[in-house]
């Protein structure tokens, strides 16, 4: 119970300065837009082949948003040591974990909404009707990148080059997130249904179970060694 | 004081000296593939450097876990030797694998399920040395290096599961099947030459993994003697 208490307090805290400060949500949000824009330069398709596309290209507009969001993620702890007066404060390390998990998980699903509808607009695609399943299976996916992603956001905070590394590292682990949210989409839009994407969620599920447990295991030597 | 041991020099010249009849028993001894004929070949590297590279793997995992769990410098040095090793012969794999891909399947790259999985974890461990060279502090570094050989060993089965369902075309495994035991697949003579070529694969890892580890403890020596020296 603390638990979710000091989660949720931390989470507001984390809330409440991105209102004020809007810097991560906005600059996010463009970005998602600004890389659809370049898809379409770099693949101008005939449109039938856009349905065939459009998971691949979604779910990588996601990913590279997410990771300009988790080079964010701990920026505000990083300015006037707030990290250390966090660290001795005693919260338990593990609400700390879920609090930064949650907070990007907002971001990037407050991203989506916008940019699914948007990818509908610009790529002439008629999917509002699968709207909502692809979006639970973007959901999925998003919950993957965020548990692992935050783990790693912390701790490359004081890598040399740590924007350059953050995706180094993130990228290979995240090939299942990846293939398993694409693939689902990809069946979801296909047929119209989920019970063929049925293995990808599930890989998807466990994924996130499992590295979320261990995010929250872990996360305590990363974030104070 | 730094020297090399006496178990190592014997292991350098036991690994030395198994390639070598290895590698005949390979080029001379077996006979050429029915179908493939010569380039067959190439799998008594093959095979041996990938389990080697997986062998590799393990330990990082090991030594990751054991130095979270008791934060002593040795296996830090042991995970991270490691991985310096399993670079190497994933690597190899790779290479080996394309060198035979060319004539076999007329291509030197495909996507297939295990050419994926095998690239992907050389990745990994890509990024796990540069994570450690980026990460200025020695403690954090291996603390990170630890997390990071924790969580690729976790996810293997995953991508492994993901890159499979995706992709399969490489031809599944000829000799380790669950439906006939291993000496009733290949000819014996193959089979002999594999197995040596194993073994010295073997042999040849923990030679490369105790002279590493003696450049890592020599390096701290240097560093504690120099810490001396100043004070």
């Amino acid at each position: 119970m603390e638990l979710v208490r000091q989660t949720v307090r931390l989470l507001w805290k984390d809330l409440l300065l991105e209102v004020r400060r809007r810097e991560s949500l906005v600059s996010m949000f463009f970005f998602g837009a600004v890389v659809l824009f370049l898809f379409h330069f770099a693949f101008e398709m005939p449109r039938e082949r856009t349905a065939e596309m459009a998971p691949g290209l979604l779910w990588l507009a996601f990913v590279f948003t997410g990771t300009l969001g988790l080079g964010q993620l701990f920026q505000a702890e990083r300015e006037n040591r707030c990290l250390e007066a966090l660290l001795l404060s005693p919260v338990d390390r593990g609400a700390l974990y879920l609090a930064k998990v949650l907070f990007n998980f907002l971001l990037m699903i407050l991203v989506e909404l916008v940019v699914f509808p948007l990818f509908g607009v610009l790529f002439n695609l008629d999917f509002w009707n699968l709207l909502p399943s692809l979006f639970l299976v973007a959901i999925l996916g998003t919950i993957g990148f965020c548990v692992l992603g935050t783990l790693f956001s912390a701790m490359t905070l004081r890598a040399r080059a740590r924007e350059l590394l953050l995706p180094l590292i993130l990228f290979p682990l995240m090939i299942p997130v990846i293939l398993a949210t694409i693939r689902g989409m990809e069946i979801v839009l296909r047929t119209g249904a989920f019970e063929e994407a049925l293995p990808w969620l599930r890989l998807l599920i466990g994924f996130d179970v499992i590295f979320l447990t261990a995010g929250f295991l872990i996360f305590e030597w990363v974030i104070e060694s | 004081m730094a020297q090399t041991s006496r178990a190592s020099r014997i292991l350098g010249a036991l690994a030395l000296f198994s390639i070598l009849v290895g590698l005949y028993f390979a080029l001379i001894e077996a006979p050429p593939d029915a179908y493939q004929g010569d380039v067959q070949r190439i799998m008594y590297l093959h095979i041996p450097s990938i389990l080697t590279a997986y062998l590799s793997f393990f330990i990082v995992f090991v030594g990751s876990c054991l130095f979270l769990w008791k934060r002593e410098k040795r296996d830090d040095i042991l995970a991270h030797s490691a991985a310096e090793i399993g670079v190497l012969f994933t690597g190899l794999t790779i290479v080996e694998g394309s060198i035979w891909g060319k004539p076999t399947w007329g291509v030197w790259w495909t996507w297939d399920a295990r050419l994926t999985l095998t690239a992907i974890l050389f990745l990994i461990f890509v990024s796990y040395l540069i994570l450690r060279a980026l990460i200025e502090d020695e403690n954090r570094a291996a603390v990170c290096g630890a997390v990071l050989g924790i969580i690729g060993f976790l996810d293997i089965p995953l991508i492994h599961m993901s890159v499979y369902w995706w992709r399969t075309l490489h031809q599944p495994p000829s000799i380790l099947r669950p439906d006939k035991a291993p000496w009733e697949n290949i000819h014996p003579s193959m089979l002999i030459a594999l197995s040596i070529n194993l073994v010295a694969f073997i042999l040849l890892f923990f030679y490369l993994l105790s002279q590493r580890i003696r450049l890592s403890e020599t390096e701290e020596e240097v560093k504690t003697l120099k810490l001396d020296e100043a004070t």
